[in-house]
């Protein structure tokens, strides 16, 4: 080792980080001008915006567990925005573009690895569908083409191209699509946040409200009230619970959506690959462990249990387009809560409550928006109510007005 | 495989069953607003506790009701949808006066 190195690396000026990632909590203060429940990705990208953007750092974020505990925790962590609709399509494009800048603007590795996902097509219907879908995401600036069987056997020589009965027909190849560690990700936002002033209060449960004339003035908390300018209610999996807690209903059902990882292997697996017929998708992470997730549980439920029958027919679709895959030991298996719409968008902006802010309805997309979606929340809260053009389709009175936003057939897995 | 009582082919695996979403009252579709029929058709309570729901034993085709809790999954009761519903419910005459 040269001499210099060693005696840059022994000086007192050597440029490492004095400060602890994630600064030590304080008391509860009794008044902040935002007050965000919720401490997983989306609240605290929302709190790190806010601050970065706009100045605005009088922010607590409650999270009643730990940072990123739920279902930013369980997840499995894809990234892609080859959705169907314009509106939905705009949106997750601007947060894969978002996400690619991530490691650098936080100085923290989020193992953001680009691989590209691939869907399969088994049918003339599900090529039509394709092809939908490229040209939207072609429009919006996305990296999406249709492939055929040739290209695909070569991306992925491992693939069976003929499961039981069918015969891959195309496949929607997305560049773009891509895979980061998802609690990274929140601990990222949450020292950016917290380095500019935010507080992040874990095991502060958020139990009531206090509200007056339809407006929200303060939260009351299991640590004491908290009087606030405005709420951002960020809390995927329990925004149902919370939103009555508030005094109205949302058009959410809640289901458990069950994953599982297997060993690690040897690296076989670039691209992700998500099979709709089959109801499963699959991915390598980057310790080489294979990802297996499906679509949610058929019928609602607040427990994060699995099942031996849900998991039995996630496997046995699995091993139809990787059949090899039999002899894998299974390491972990988890559910996260998922919040579902009728429409498979999610609820963003204005809630019934004046100054109460909606972030909900992630169901099985709400890992891919963390950055876009904090994003527009701050914009929102910054701006006093005025709900960015981005996210104005995505607001609850949609339902109500019959504008939904249709992203069913755009979901990797249900059906 | 966790099992359901049909209140009318007895216990069954769940995988023969369909959930079928809240028991609510419907408004009357043509008095009621946009927004109460928005409410009814999209919106939910998707409470944390028991809740009464429609079930469907989708081999027989045979709709019922069901109490159960969302955090254990535990099934309390499962009943014929005639101990809920015991007399017809009349809606405005406009269908019947296109029928006629």
């Amino acid at each position: 080792m040269p001499f210099a190195l060693l005696k840059f690396g022994i000086n007192k000026n050597f440029p490492f980080e004095r400060h602890a990632d994630l600064q030590a909590p304080k008391a509860l203060g009794s008044s902040y001008d935002v007050v965000i429940i919720g401490g997983g990705g989306h609240g605290v990208a929302a709190a790190y915006y806010l601050a970065k953007y706009h100045g605005i750092t009088n922010v607590a974020v409650l999270e009643k567990g730990y940072l990123g505990g739920g279902n930013t925790g369980r997840n499995t962590a894809v990234i892609r925005s080859n959705y169907l609709t314009p509106e939905g399509v705009h949106f997750y494009t601007e947060s894969v573009k978002l996400f690619t800048q991530l490691a650098n603007e936080f100085d923290f590795n989020i193992m953001y690895s680009q691989r590209g996902q691939l869907t399969l097509a088994y049918t003339d219907a599900a090529v039509r569908a394709f092809r939908q879908r490229v040209e939207v995401n072609k429009h919006f600036g996305g990296h999406t083409e249709l492939i055929g069987p040739t290209e695909i056997a070569e991306l992925i020589p491992c693939l069976n191209m003929h499961p039981g009965q069918l015969s891959v027909q195309a496949g929607l190849w997305h560049k773009d699509g891509a895979t980061a560690r998802h609690d990274a990700v929140a601990w990222g936002y949450a020292k950016g946040a917290t380095q500019r002033g935010v507080e992040l209060h874990q095991l502060t449960e958020a139990t009531d409200f206090i509200i007056k004339n339809g407006k929200v003035s303060g939260v009351i908390t299991n640590r004491g009230t908290v009087h606030c300018g405005c709420v951002v209610q960020a809390v995927a999996g329990f925004s149902s619970l919370l939103a009555a807690k508030a005094g109205f209903r949302m058009p959410i059902v809640s289901y458990p959506l069950q994953a599982m990882v297997t060993l690690p292997v040897k690296p076989f697996l670039g691209p992700m690959v998500s099979s709709p017929a089959h109801h499963c998708y699959v991915q390598q992470t980057g310790r080489g462990e294979i990802v297996i997730g499906g679509g949610s549980d058929p019928y609602p439920l607040y427990s994060t249990r699995s099942t031996l029958d849900l998991k039995e027919s996630l496997l046995a679709s699995t091993l139809e387009i990787f059949p090899f895959m039999a002899n894998f030991r299974l390491m972990r298996q988890w559910a996260g809560i998922t919040d579902m719409t009728p429409d498979y968008s999610p609820v963003m902006g204005l809630s019934p409550v004046e100054n109460y802010y909606l972030d909900a309805g992630w169901g099985t997309w709400g890992f891919k928006a963390t950055p876009i979606c904090g994003k527009t929340m701050a914009q929102l809260v910054a701006s006093g109510g005025k709900v960015p053009e981005l996210i104005a389709p995505f607001s609850m009175d949609r339902f109500e007005v019959f504008r939904q936003v249709n992203e069913m057939g755009a979901t990797a897995a249900s059906h | 495989m966790k099992m359901m009582n049909c209140p009318l082919n007895g216990p069954r695996n769940i995988s023969e069953f369909v959930f079928g979403g809240e028991v609510r009252k419907q408004p009357d579709p043509d008095h009621c607003s946009d927004i109460e029929w928005a409410d009814y058709v999209f919106y939910s309570d998707n409470r944390l506790g028991i809740v009464t729901e429609w079930w469907l034993h989708a081999p027989s085709g045979y709709w019922f009701i069901a109490e159960r809790h969302t955090a254990t999954g535990e099934i309390q009761r499962t009943y014929d949808p005639s101990e809920i519903f015991n007399e017809r419910i009349e809606f405005s005459t406009v269908n019947k006066e296109v029928l006629a």
